[in-house]
């Protein structure tokens, strides 16, 4: 299945419109602002304590130091875990680490241990400069903890906590001794405004540093200071690329950006562990740097480029920066389609502190942090966040043998897509082809998947050759006796992949895994020609499978616990975003996508344009219409996956007549792939034109639209409700294990809108009552494809029965 | 650098140090070994006769004009003068070099045939970075343990007052193209195309190919793994030079043959010894990592112009031609040393330290019993960091898998003439002069096992045991 499916969960300002398409599924793929691992438990326990010592600086500021230290000493025995530090040569280090977890998070107890040991720092004299850093492997500070934003019951409570961030950062900033932030690992969110607020950063060039603003994919904005100090330290444009795309900055790139001031190489092993000798040794550069600026050698002035200066010049005109605003507003709105609110509040927060001034400034940010943390979109996109890290942890246990060589038959795209995402992982693997031009094809694809990513430096083209190494292409099933796993990628063809199964089952060690990459037809059926369907199982990818984050995994009654483990943990290795579903016809996310597309065609049928189509499905909020949809599927897989499913679950999957497609097929409008489907395309012109042989196709088929349910919302909801209904059957019959699995899947692989969360978030923020009373109005209309599945009922008939707790 | 040649040579702590160190080698010398020697029955002999060098000069002084085949020639032509040994008895000649000069890519061909050599007498290069004439050495002696040669000679040599600067790949294209186009109009759309983006030269690589760093940027991130002060850094590179100068005013560089610059004066001297104080060296600014590095100009081995050339024989054939070998060349392994891991590895690795137990295994010895250290030093701090790696366990059971550590030489045994951060080092010209220097200090000191051991580019190293002869 060609589903290209993400889209910016809000993302504008100066970034190319490629970078912003990828955002969501960056947003969601990684190291958000919080961690997933703390207990409940932990957090309470932290909350309790750190409130005792909270009250006691609150009141007291930071005053005196005697009278401070003594007011302390006693809760520093007590309560301070997460921060400490010590003065070295007139330098303070102080050294965080959160020891309830494997990240350091802006929780109660590390800001209040936080503001204790600046108090008494601020309140020795020796002391002439200060160094912040973390002790922890791999993390810097991840962001604010979410917990703390979900537990709030009001706007109110959460600009508090904004508040308290804003007030704790700029007592940094306006400290009387110069603070250093030396940086290693994950700075994201409230860690990287931390870092921002300090004097001077320095940060290593590990590949586990990274910084990033990406509230925005949370659909939150930078809350403590963020949308403040990131304009004046980058400048507008950039301040607003960071901000509204919360993309990943590297150090060397933070280094241009002037992000950081300083940057130092990762050391390999030494007498001690290399992360441990890291942080020491950033711990020497940056006290170094601390002396530096206490005896005023290190200056925190960097120099501007010409480039820079002039563009100072330029923003330095209100005129002008108010049309930057309008710009980026415009940018967004086109972009979102305005479904998604934090953009524009992270522009308003900017625009009201560089305009109307600090206090203003940080008004306006708390206040909006507080309004965001509430909305159904920032509920929607946090827990898609968390739903996606459930999603990357394998619970069938450890495998019983690692997968360390896979075989991939077929090297088309999806074959040859497997075999990029496996080599890339340092997995040996064979890709098996019948032709010498569809392997050499296939090559191709591997080589310039990482190719490209050689020209974007984000590998060197001598990691790209020595990934390429563990790549084999061959026409013959040598080497196959030694591979742990096969996944085919052949043709779907329920006889074809009989024969592969066979072929196969002939050549490989018992213990090896058959997986089939198969987007409609049942496992258990291709299973039933094995000796052994205990090792068989599905993995179905989606294309471009590099780009493409989710990999469903079916299983079968008979797949052994020990394959699912072996499939998830190999899928885990490529880096995908797993959910596991029973077997069935389509099995979750084409079972959901056939009686949309249907009803997509249905909708073309009764004479609204392909075009208007699209408008219609992405101003709901989906990456990509539906039209296009069809045609990047292509129309071919499309027709086939529409007659099968058909067959297999009757009338409900019909709607639009699959003869449009059939006879699309015959005049050779396969969709992108043929240059023509619902539109043309052509490699010169962007804009892309409807297909006029298409147009007349539907004439021949048109319908009539009855216009009670013709409406564009109604359009809308016809296929949203089709959608969600098909995913509330796969919950309703077990092909779904849980609603967190459906969203995921649904959004990920589908591209069902992110600022809705997912089916099932949709249902329990839209209400299953009010689309079950819409399903009833296109039901009397069209008949069973609209009629609401039980649990659809259930929940519609009690309104506090919820999807997600 | 001028105020660092300039200052006066007598830094006390760096005397002191070296006094005490050449002082208390002596006792140690009585010490009973592991084994009585190292060859091996039904094994032929493999003997050092003699070694030989050019003195080493820095780069751009006065070798500037000559070419890297003229220096070879004059090793070569020192090896034979010194010898007196028949040039048609030379079997075969292996010759390592590391930056190419394209117009005499078989170096050791062109190098033997001007330097007189026999005309039948093949000859080949090798290369291997800065290990490049250990690898010459390792294969000779392989060609005369197997018994295939008797005498051979293995040498090296670089010349760094010349590099090659390239045109762009796209001029290349475009003039390669050029010579096939067959008419005008073909001729003259194509030097159309000349754009002034194709005028860029093209530099040899300062850094490695597969890491994309340098030499000295890695050697400080190495320095700054195993926590090498500055201090240390700079202590031992003086170390070395006063080592050097010392050696040198006391004539012990004996492997020096003269060199005839045409046009110039004879040059019988290193010209890269300058000892210098704490105090200057300290004022130094970091060259590679800036600006919170510690490997600087002062305490890293410096381009360098020299060739060096060494025969080896099978040791009955040296003695019934009436030489006296000077050591047995028993074993030495070359250990590939490259991080699987797509991460930046140590380019001037610590592969002495892999390689070192692996050839003291081999040979049934155990560190004590070596007399003689000639360790090649690339950059002090990478010296260091190899000393400590070996001198923790952490180190080798994380990295090497071992089970426990091989230990550090004792400084009293280690390059007490100096090394390549004084002497200079022209890459590939570095490892004849270690075994060579080896071989002198056995003799002088009077031990009887040395150990020769170097890094090179790529996370290679290089190890090998030298035995003295009996006199």
């Amino acid at each position: 299945m060609a589903l290209m499916t993400r889209r910016g969960a809000g993302s504008a300002g100066g970034g190319p419109r490629s970078r912003s398409q990828r955002v969501h599924a960056r947003a969601l793929a990684s190291r958000v602002c919080a961690s997933g691992a703390r207990t409940a438990m932990a957090s309470a326990r932290v909350r309790a304590a750190g409130a005792l010592a909270r009250s006691a600086f609150s009141r007291y500021g930071h005053f005196s130091a005697n009278g401070r230290r003594s007011l302390s000493a006693s809760a520093a025995l007590l309560a301070r875990t997460h921060v400490n530090y010590e003065v070295k040569d007139n330098v303070a280090v102080i050294r965080i680490n959160d020891p309830t977890s494997k990240v350091n998070t802006l929780t109660r107890q590390l800001q209040d241990d936080m503001m204790e040991v600046l108090n008494e720092v601020w309140g020795n004299s020796a002391v002439k400069s200060a160094v912040i850093i973390s002790t922890k492997p791999g993390c810097f500070i991840a962001g604010a903890n979410i917990d703390m934003i979900k537990v709030c019951k009001s706007a109110e409570e959460v600009s508090k906590l904004s508040k308290e961030g804003q007030m704790m950062f700029e007592k940094i900033e306006k400290s009387p001794i110069p603070f250093v932030a030396a940086v290693n690992g994950t700075c994201m969110g409230g860690g990287l405004e931390f870092a921002i607020a300090c004097h001077y950063r320095v940060a290593t060039k590990s590949k586990k540093t990274v910084m990033a603003l990406p509230e925005v994919m949370l659909g939150l904005l930078p809350g403590a200071g963020g949308t403040q100090r990131m304009p004046k330290m980058l400048g507008l444009p950039t301040a607003f690329d960071v901000m509204l795309t919360g993309r990943s900055i590297r150090a060397d790139k933070a280094k241009k950006m002037g992000l950081v001031h300083h940057v130092i190489d990762p050391l390999g092993p030494g007498v001690k562990d290399p992360e441990e000798r890291l942080i020491e040794y950033l711990e020497e550069v940056a006290v170094g740097v601390a002396k530096g600026l206490a005896k005023k050698t290190v200056t925190v002035e960097k120099k501007k480029g010409l480039m820079q200066k002039v563009q100072d010049a330029v923003l330095g005109i209100p005129l002008v920066r108010n049309q930057v605003y309008k710009t980026v507003t415009q940018k967004v709105m086109k972009q979102t389609k305005g479904l998604y609110p934090a953009p524009l509040s992270i522009i308003e927060a900017v625009q009201a502190g560089v305009e109307k001034g600090p206090a203003e400034g940080y008004h306006v940010e708390a206040v909006n942090f507080g309004k965001l943390a509430m909305t159904p979109e920032s509920r929607a996109l946090i827990g898609l966040y968390q739903g996606q890290v459930a999603c990357k942890k394998n619970n069938f246990g450890k495998p019983e043998r690692e997968v360390k060589s896979l075989a991939v038959l077929g090297a088309g795209l999806m074959g040859a897509g497997i075999a990029q995402v496996t080599v890339d992982k340092g997995v040996a693997t064979i890709l098996k082809d019948t032709t010498t031009e569809g392997l050499a094809r296939g090559h191709d694809q591997v080589y310039k998947g990482l190719n490209d990513k050689a020209k974007k430096k984000s590998i060197t083209t001598f990691e790209r050759d020595m990934t390429l190494s563990f790549l084999k292409g061959q026409l013959d099933y040598s080497g196959f006796e030694k591979v742990d796993m096969v996944i085919e990628a052949v043709f779907e063809d329920l006889s074809i992949k009989h024969k592969v199964l066979k072929e196969v089952e002939a050549v490989i060690p018992p213990h090896c895994i058959f997986a089939s990459n198969t987007s409609a037809l049942p496992i258990r059926e291709i299973a039933a020609a094995s000796k052994r369907p205990e090792k068989v199982i599905g993995m179905h990818y989606f294309s471009p499978v590099d780009k493409m984050q989710l990999l469903e995994i079916i299983t079968t009654d008979k797949t052994s616990k020990d394959t699912t483990a072996s499939a998830v943990a190999v899928g885990l290795k490529q880096g995908k975003v797993i959910i596991v579903v029973g077997d069935g016809p389509g099995f979750y996310t084409t079972r959901c996508l056939a009686p949309t597309l249907v009803e997509g065609i249905r909708i073309l049928q009764e004479g609204v344009g392909p075009k208007k189509l699209d408008s219609l499905t992405t101003g709901f909020g989906f990456p990509v219409g539906v039209s296009t949809l069809i045609d990047e599927v292509g129309v071919d897989v499309a027709a086939h996956v529409a007659e099968d499913l058909g067959k297999a679950f009757g009338s409900r999957f019909g709607g639009g007549n699959v003869d449009v497609l059939k006879t699309m097929i015959q005049k050779g409008f396969k969709g992108r792939k043929s240059g023509k489907g619902c539109y043309v395309y052509s490699a010169k012109k962007k804009d892309k034109q409807v297909n006029s042989g298409t147009e007349e196709i539907l004439k021949a088929f048109k319908l009539t639209a009855p216009p009670a349910v013709s409406g564009d919302e109604d359009v809308q909801y016809r296929l949203v409700s089709r959608f969600v209904n098909e995913a509330a059957l796969c919950l309703q019959e077990g092909i779904l294990a849980d609603p967190v699995q459906g969203d995921i899947g649904a959004v990920f692989g589908l591209g069902f809108p992110p600022c809705l969360g997912g089916p099932f978030r949709f249902l329990d923020s839209f209400g299953a009552d009010k689309l079950v009373q819409k399903m009833k109005r296109y039901e009397d209309a069209y008949g069973n494809q609209f009629t609401p599945c039980q649990l659809l009922l259930d929940y519609a008939k009690d309104p506090s029965k919820k999807f997600h707790k | 650098m001028n105020s660092l040649r300039t200052c006066p040579v007598n830094s006390s702590r760096a005397l002191q140090f070296a006094t005490w160190a050449l002082s208390a080698s002596a006792p140690l010398q009585a010490q009973a070994k592991s084994k009585k020697t190292l060859s091996k029955p039904g094994v032929r002999n493999v003997v050092l006769v003699e070694g030989v060098r050019t003195p080493f000069l820095q780069a751009g002084t006065t070798y500037a004009d000559l070419m890297a085949h003229d220096l070879a020639r004059g090793a070569l032509q020192g090896l034979l003068n010194r010898t007196a040994f028949p040039k048609e008895a030379v079997d075969y000649i292996v010759y390592g070099t590391v930056i190419q000069e394209v117009k005499t890519s078989n170096v050791a061909r062109e190098a033997a045939l001007g330097a007189g050599f026999s005309d039948k007498t093949p000859a080949h290069t090798v290369t291997m970075a800065c290990i490049s004439s250990n690898q010459a050495m390792t294969t000779a002696v392989g060609l005369v343990a197997s018994g295939q040669c008797d005498a051979v000679v293995a040498g090296g040599v670089e010349f760094m007052s010349d590099v090659p600067i390239r045109h762009s790949r796209k001029m290349r294209k475009m003039m390669l193209s050029l010579n096939r186009a067959r008419t005008l109009g073909a001729r003259l759309s194509l030097l159309g195309s000349l754009r002034l983006s194709h005028l860029v030269p093209e530099l040899p690589a300062v850094s490695e190919f597969s890491t994309a760093e340098m030499m000295g940027h890695s050697a400080d991130r190495l320095a700054a793994a195993f926590g090498i002060s500055r201090l240390d850094q700079d202590e031992f590179a003086l170390r070395s030079h006063v080592l050097a100068k010392k050696a040198q005013d006391e004539g012990l560089l004996t492997d020096i043959v003269d060199f005839k610059v045409p046009g110039k004066d004879i040059v019988s001297k290193d010209n890269g010894i300058r000892p210098s104080t704490m105090e200057q060296m300290s004022k130094l600014k970091p060259a590679f990592i800036k600006p919170h590095g510690t490997v600087t100009a002062a305490n890293s081995s410096y381009l360098t112009d020299g060739a060096s050339a060494v025969l080896i024989m099978s040791e009955e054939k040296a003695l019934a031609m009436g030489y006296k070998p000077k050591a047995y060349l028993s074993d030495s392994f070359s250990d590939f040393l490259f991080h699987g891991k797509l991460t930046k590895m140590r380019c001037v690795s610590f592969s002495p330290t892999y390689a070192i137990p692996k050839v003291l295994e081999r040979s049934g010895l155990t560190l004590a019993d070596i007399d003689a250290f000639e360790f090649h030093e690339a950059f002090a701090g990478q010296v260091l960091a190899n000393l400590t790696a070996m001198e923790s366990d952490w180190f080798a059971q994380n990295c090497m898998g071992r089970k426990a550590k091989v230990g550090a030489p004792p400084m009293e045994k280690f390059n007490l003439w100096g090394g390549s951060l004084s002497l200079g080092h022209p890459f590939a010209a570095t490892g004849c002069r270690l075994v060579t220097m080896v071989a002198h200090r056995l003799k002088k000191e009077g031990g009887q096992y040395g150990l020769v051991a170097a890094c090179a580019a790529g996370g290679q190293g290089h190890a090998m045991l030298v035995e003295a002869c009996p006199q």
